[in-house]
């Protein structure tokens, strides 16, 4: 079976296991929710405030969201000992990544087609000038945590305190794509907004390498 | 091992005469004075650390290739030695930083980077401690080694885009750059003798490593012995 096939189907399979109960998107919306909210009352932003450090807390709490949210992605299939079934079956180990990879980049898009608006009404700043824009910002930073996080959320899985140890081994390797997504999401929502080229290409090369890393080094991580 | 004896006496006449040039031999550097003599430390700690993670590197992705544990245990000595180095660079930057910038710390780029590294690195370690098994242990650590790699380039980037302020490099740093020539002997002195104190700790933590590995292999050795002998007993 190609590649691309498998890794469809491990997604379908993602996909209708989480409509099931939609506990995790569930979850992970109103976790993001609860820290927008949270950042009111830590800062009490005006709306020029808002503008300038909004992209930031956006950006956190997607980190911080996508960490706690990552973690089932492999250790429901260890609990379940569902990963020898995925092991055994006629595919080649990075279909299996990638489909994880898509299911997570689409249950964490779910989450920001809530987050966003959200923010933007709480805190008056408008968003549907630059939608599209953001929305391409959001999808390039999106994708190179999935990309990350579905790896390590592998490597957590088989370790101790693996809730714990997620955050902390995904976290720090994202800090350049922190950077650029939150200095590109500060140039949208500007007084001239405009996409800033250089932290595009710092969030596209991000996503290049680290989607190739996982891709060179995902038959190492599903083996016995 | 008696040689190692004698290279190991050699090494610390050779830091002690690190410390000799860098506080008597080195002329005194026109405003900073006194303070700027921790940059022969601060800085050949720097190229240690870097030198150290690269050798992290470089055993993560070979042991992934050749899955001899030998590697990942050239590994682990390395990230614990480079650690030591950047923490060097992180408590001496901020030592010389106080009487000339006036603050403990700024986030300029090379700092910020510095103590990213530093973090990285703190992370390897804990997701090791965090693993019982030697194999798994020694392939996952390997694949977020190889993943921290990818992303210094990245984080180099960023960081630097987003800000300078930490004094331009002295040495390569352009033609009206430049050292007196007996700093420039003396600071590339403390760099090479810090690149052997570097080797050093890597092979003393790699011995640690290895007898660590073996005390475990007799342990479980000796338990299925026992539990051998037991079901025998019972009988």
């Amino acid at each position: 079976m190609g590649t691309a096939r498998a890794a469809a189907i491990v997604l379908g399979r993602e996909i209708r296991a989480e409509m099931r109960t939609r506990e995790l998107l569930q979850t992970t919306i109103v976790f993001t929710i609860i820290v927008v909210v949270l950042f009111n009352f830590a800062f009490e932003p005006s709306v020029a405030d808002a503008r300038r450090i909004g992209p930031g807390l956006i950006w956190i709490a997607l980190l911080f969201a996508g960490s706690l949210m990552l973690n089932p992605s492999f250790a429901k299939e260890q609990s379940n000992d569902t990963i020898y079934a995925l092991r055994m079956a006629p595919v080649s180990s990075f279909a299996i990544v990638l489909g994880k990879t898509l299911a997570n980049l689409l249950f964490l898009s779910i989450t920001e087609m809530v987050l966003v608006p959200v923010f933007s009404i709480l805190y008056n700043v408008p968003v549907l000038a630059v939608i599209g824009r953001l929305a391409m910002v959001l999808l390039l930073g999106t994708f190179g945590m999935v990309v990350v996080g579905t790896v390590f959320s592998a490597l957590a899985t088989q370790a101790r305190l693996r809730e714990l140890l997620l955050p902390l081994l995904l976290l720090p390797v994202l800090i350049p794509l922190l950077f650029a997504s939150v200095e590109a999401t500060v140039g949208l929502l500007g007084d001239a907004p405009a996409l800033d080229r250089t932290w595009m290409a710092v969030l596209i090369a991000f996503d290049v390498v680290f989607f190739t890393a996982s891709w060179l080094l995902c038959d190492h991580l599903l083996e016995e | 091992m008696k040689r190692y004896g004698i290279a190991n006496v050699v090494l610390a006449i050779l830091l002690f005469f690190a410390g000799y040039a860098a506080l008597f031999i080195a002329p005194d550097e026109a405003t900073m004075h006194a303070i700027q003599r921790i940059f022969y430390f601060h800085a050949s700690s720097g190229w240690a650390a870097m030198e150290a993670s690269m050798i992290v590197f470089a055993a993560n992705v070979v042991y992934l290739a050749k899955r001899n544990l030998k590697w990942d245990w050239l590994a682990v000595a390395a990230a614990e030695v480079s650690l030591a180095f950047w923490s060097v660079m992180l408590v001496t930057g901020p030592i010389w930083a106080h009487p000339v910038w006036g603050i403990w710390w700024t986030w300029d780029w090379r700092l910020t980077l510095t103590l990213v590294l530093w973090i990285l690195y703190v992370a390897y370690l804990i997701l090791r401690t965090l693993i019982a098994d030697s194999e798994r242990r020694a392939v996952f650590s390997a694949i977020f080694g190889i993943f921290v790699f990818l992303g210094v380039p990245l984080d180099y980037l960023s960081i630097r885009i987003w800000r300078t302020q930490h004094p331009q490099p002295v040495i390569f740093g352009g033609p009206n750059s430049g050292l007196d020539p007996t700093m420039l002997k003396v600071f590339f002195y403390c760099a090479g003798v810090m690149t052997l104190l570097m080797i050093f700790l890597v092979r003393q933590r790699y011995k640690l490593e290895r007898l660590r590995y073996e005390t475990e292999e007799l342990r479980l050795a000796v338990e299925e012995q026992v539990d051998a002998r037991a079901v025998g007993a019972g009988n």
